[in-house]
């Protein structure tokens, strides 16, 4: 193995939080960084040929090779894990930028009692209400500390939308549920394709208060406080699971790298594998002495570093805490130990597939433009008639509509799946078919966890990450709520035929519902119950940060990148005024 | 080495003389005439190559609706599929153990690959391309629910909509089908306009689009 000479910080990771971590410290100290990507390299100039629906969706050009390194599954501790072949209901990202590239670029922020999930709904509706299995807890921070550092994030995205609430004062047209803001959003909201300006009429016919889905596909040419300068979105439609060839769509590539190539004291290594994050053992403290990683040649490394940071994908995060035997693994037998618990994802799934009369064009348009509705999220609506607790958005956004992915869907009164009726259905379906989207609360639960698979290794021979996941009767009533009230509205823009979503079961890994797997290596206000304090920073190992989502203690609705921005910039902030003063803990 | 083999795709069909250019990309001219090209097969034999064009042809059929998977060069896409990565399995975690029973929500976890699958279940499809069109979709009644069934569904709706470049769609028949135009760069200023009404720009493949020689994924390893 080769020593390399020792730097300051070494950054696991090259996407959104790793990348935002290495511009605030380049930008605002002298330390040496180094960040360790093991994809490739990536820029915008890479995406101009890449609008390739058979590549780039169906075949996952951008995503994490699942032939090296996947995750295994299964729905309680009694089965035996299955390992997920191809990807399905979920996406994690590869190369500088990670998934930060391919995303739809839906920007909004959490609502405010998600952070206190367990403290409000308590007070509420009392704990007897709580599902008896949940492992809920409150994340140690609140929405309004998080406030500014979520301005942060919009401005540097330079977020597209309406405002719906500043500084308490309620604006028709905007999120009127959303937590309070401290300024109007940077860009005004994108245009809005026929099908999402359908549902929003709709949506306002039936009591509802619809709003334009805030995006960082920016509406306008934009630049940021960084001085970097982005164009305006075109509405090619090529957003989720591309990366912009444009640069309109804000990604790690085109808003942060940039910044990171002006400072001298910022360098990106990709083809870097950390494999292992090697420290000083003891039960209660201790630090990170640097990490081992496999380089593009496959020759193992040693880098040593002063600080570092654990910025990968949510999933790998915790993985990799596992393999380096740092944190004592969760035992749901027990409730002992806090590595792997809380694993969350998203009630996501499209309620109703609609068929209209009228062609809808849906070719246009990009990944966040469309319209949503809060009515039914959180507890923004009174539970103590409903058999399940939180809830959700409602979304018609115009993405996902191209044609091998989406033509083949007929209404249930096409009985055949091929041949000439299919054919004849399907064509003349084919643009008028609108989904409407749900993304709803996932509730942590005692006996969802990751741990290491016993079985399944990764190209190098280390173990897989084993999930151990399924849905509550809480989420599977939430569906079907859902599922109604969405039939209501598609009833409502004057589809022909509706066919509602057949509801959730055991958890599906073949059907993609959102990227946004949350957990593991969760926040909280004590070692006993969390890996890292709500400075994100290890509990044992005070020169050790752990960045991103796998800090959720549960997951909100919404999506999760202004959050993890947001955690990150705060993070930063608390590193260059308190830390690098005091090396301690922080919390 | 495999004895060469090919697909004949006549032009009478597709209404023009068709093209195989140099880069290995078929399209049609607009003059009526019987010709016909004939493309190399880099997986399929001859037979298995007939084969998959009829039952692709009955999965999407030409008819009073349009073109078809016939037209497309449907077996020439999946062809190129099988012959690539995806066919030899690299964009799937390999490792058993395998649970060949497992339930549907965990995916396909046989150890057979793409090309196995196929080679194996175009052993029940012998003779296909002689039978009738009735008799066709009774046998493939019969397959329904087998794994090389769904693979031949969905690799044909892929040839259907690929862009040209990786086999299927040729001319952009399918894309002309659903009012697809393919990739454009900008759709800024229609996107909030032709509201109700169907607004049909001419297709364009991606290699028209960027005016560059995009290199379809099969091709790259």
């Amino acid at each position: 193995m080769k020593t390399l000479p020792s730097v300051d910080v070494v950054i696991i990771g090259g996407g959104w939080t790793g990348l935002l971590m290495a511009k605030e410290l380049g930008s605002r100290t002298a330390l040496s960084v180094v960040v360790l990507e093991r994809g490739g390299p990536r820029k915008t100039d890479d995406y101009g040929d890449d609008m390739d629906e058979l590549d780039y969706t169906i075949r996952f050009r951008m995503m994490q090779d699942v032939s090296q390194e996947t995750v295994t599954l299964r729905h309680d501790s009694s089965q035996r894990a299955l390992p997920l072949r191809q990807h399905g209901s979920f996406l994690p990202g590869s190369g500088v930028g990670g998934a930060g590239e391919h995303w739809s670029a839906v920007c909004p922020r959490f609502l405010p009692d998600c952070f206190e999930v367990l403290s409000r709904t308590t007070e509420k509706y009392g704990s007897k209400r709580l599902p008896e299995d949940h492992a809920i807890q409150d994340w140690g921070v609140t929405y309004d500390e998080l406030e500014p550092h979520y301005t942060r994030a919009d401005l540097l995205l330079g977020i597209s939308g309406k405002a719906g609430n500043i500084r308490g004062q309620q604006i028709e047209g905007g999120n009127i549920f959303e937590g309070w803001r401290s300024a109007e959003y940077p860009t005004p909201p994108t245009k809005i394709p026929y099908f999402s300006s359908i549902f929003a009429e709709a949506a306002k016919s039936l009591g509802y208060h619809p709003y334009p889905v805030p995006a960082a596909t920016t509406s306008r040419a934009y630049t940021n406080p960084d001085g970097i300068s982005r164009p305006g979105c075109t509405y090619c439609g090529y957003c989720e699971t591309f990366g912009c060839m444009i640069g309109a769509k804000s990604q790690p590539t085109n808003t942060l790298l940039p910044v990171i190539q002006k400072h001298k004291n910022v360098s990106i290594r990709t083809g870097a594998w950390v494999r292992r994050i090697v420290h000083d053992a003891s039960e209660n403290k201790g630090s990170a002495r640097g990490v081992i990683y496999s380089d593009a040649n496959g020759q193992e490394v040693f880098q040593p570093a002063e600080l570092i940071f654990l910025a990968s994908w949510t999933l790998n995060n915790t993985r990799l805490l596992l393999l380096s035997g740092i944190g004592k693994a969760y035992d749901p037998a027990t409730r002992k130990g806090s590595l792997g618990r809380n694993l969350t994802h998203q009630v996501a799934f499209s309620a109703v597939t609609a068929f209209f009369e009228k062609p809808l064009n849906r070719f246009m348009g990009s990944g966040a433009s469309g319209i949503m509705l809060s009515d039914l999220d959180g507890d923004l609506f009174d539970h103590s008639k409903h058999p399940f607790l939180r809830g959700g958005a409602l979304s018609a956004r115009s993405a996902r509509s191209l044609p091998i992915s989406e033509c083949g869907a007929v209404p249930k009164s096409v009985k055949s799946t091929w041949g000439s009726e299919w054919k004849k259905a399907a064509l003349h379906y084919y643009d008028r078919t609108g989904r409407i989207g749900f993304s709803g609360e996932h509730l942590a639960y005692q006996d969802n966890y990751m741990d290491l698979d016993p079985v399944y290794k990764d190209h190098f021979g280390d173990p897989l990450l084993r999930l151990t996941l399924d849905w509550r009767e809480n989420e599977r009533k939430m569906a079907d709520y859902m599922t109604t009230k969405a039939m209501e509205l598609a009833r409502e823009m004057g589809a022909k035929e509706v066919n509602p979503f057949s509801g959730l079961r055991s958890y599906d890994a073949t059907r993609y519902q959102s990227s946004h797997v949350q957990g593991g290596a969760i926040m909280g206000s004590s070692p006993e119950s969390s890996v890292v304090n709500p400075y994100l920073q290890h509990w044992q190992l005070s020169n050790l940060f752990v960045l991103g989502a796998s800090s959720f203690p549960q997951n909100a609705s919404a999506n999760p990148t202004p959050t993890i921005l947001a955690l990150t910039y705060r993070t930063a902030d608390a590193i260059v005024d308190r830390y690098l003063k005091n090396p301690a803990a922080l919390a | 080495m495999r004895r060469r083999e090919f697909l004949t795709l006549s032009a009478a069909s597709i209404g023009g003389v068709l093209v195989y250019s140099l880069d290995r990309e078929v399209f049609r001219l607009s003059a009526q005439t019987n010709q016909s090209v004939r493309i190399p097969l880099r997986f399929f034999t001859q037979s298995e190559a007939l084969f998959v064009a009829a039952a692709a042809s009955r999965i999407f059929p030409s008819d009073e609706t349009g073109p078809g998977a016939r037209e497309a060069g449907v077996a020439v896409y999946i062809d190129r599929q099988l012959a690539g990565p995806w066919g030899r399995d690299r964009y799937r975690y390999t490792e058993g153990p395998f649970e060949g029973n497992a339930p549907a929500e965990f995916g396909y976890q046989g150890k057979a690959t793409p090309q196995q699958i196929y080679r194996q279940g175009l052993k029940g499809l012998k003779g296909f391309d002689r039978l009738k069109a009735e008799e066709q979709d009774d046998t493939l009644k019969q397959i329904e629910t087998t794994l090389f069934f769904s693979l031949l569904r969905q690799n044909t709706i892929e040839g259907m909509f690929c862009d040209p470049m990786h086999g299927g769609n040729i001319d952009m028949v399918g894309w002309q089908l659903i009012g697809f135009p393919g990739p454009r760069m900008s759709n800024y200023d229609d996107v909030d306009k032709h509201f109700g009404e169907a607004f049909r720009p001419k297709p364009a493949s991606l290699r028209q689009v960027t005016r560059r020689k995009v290199r379809p994924g099969e091709d790259l390893e």
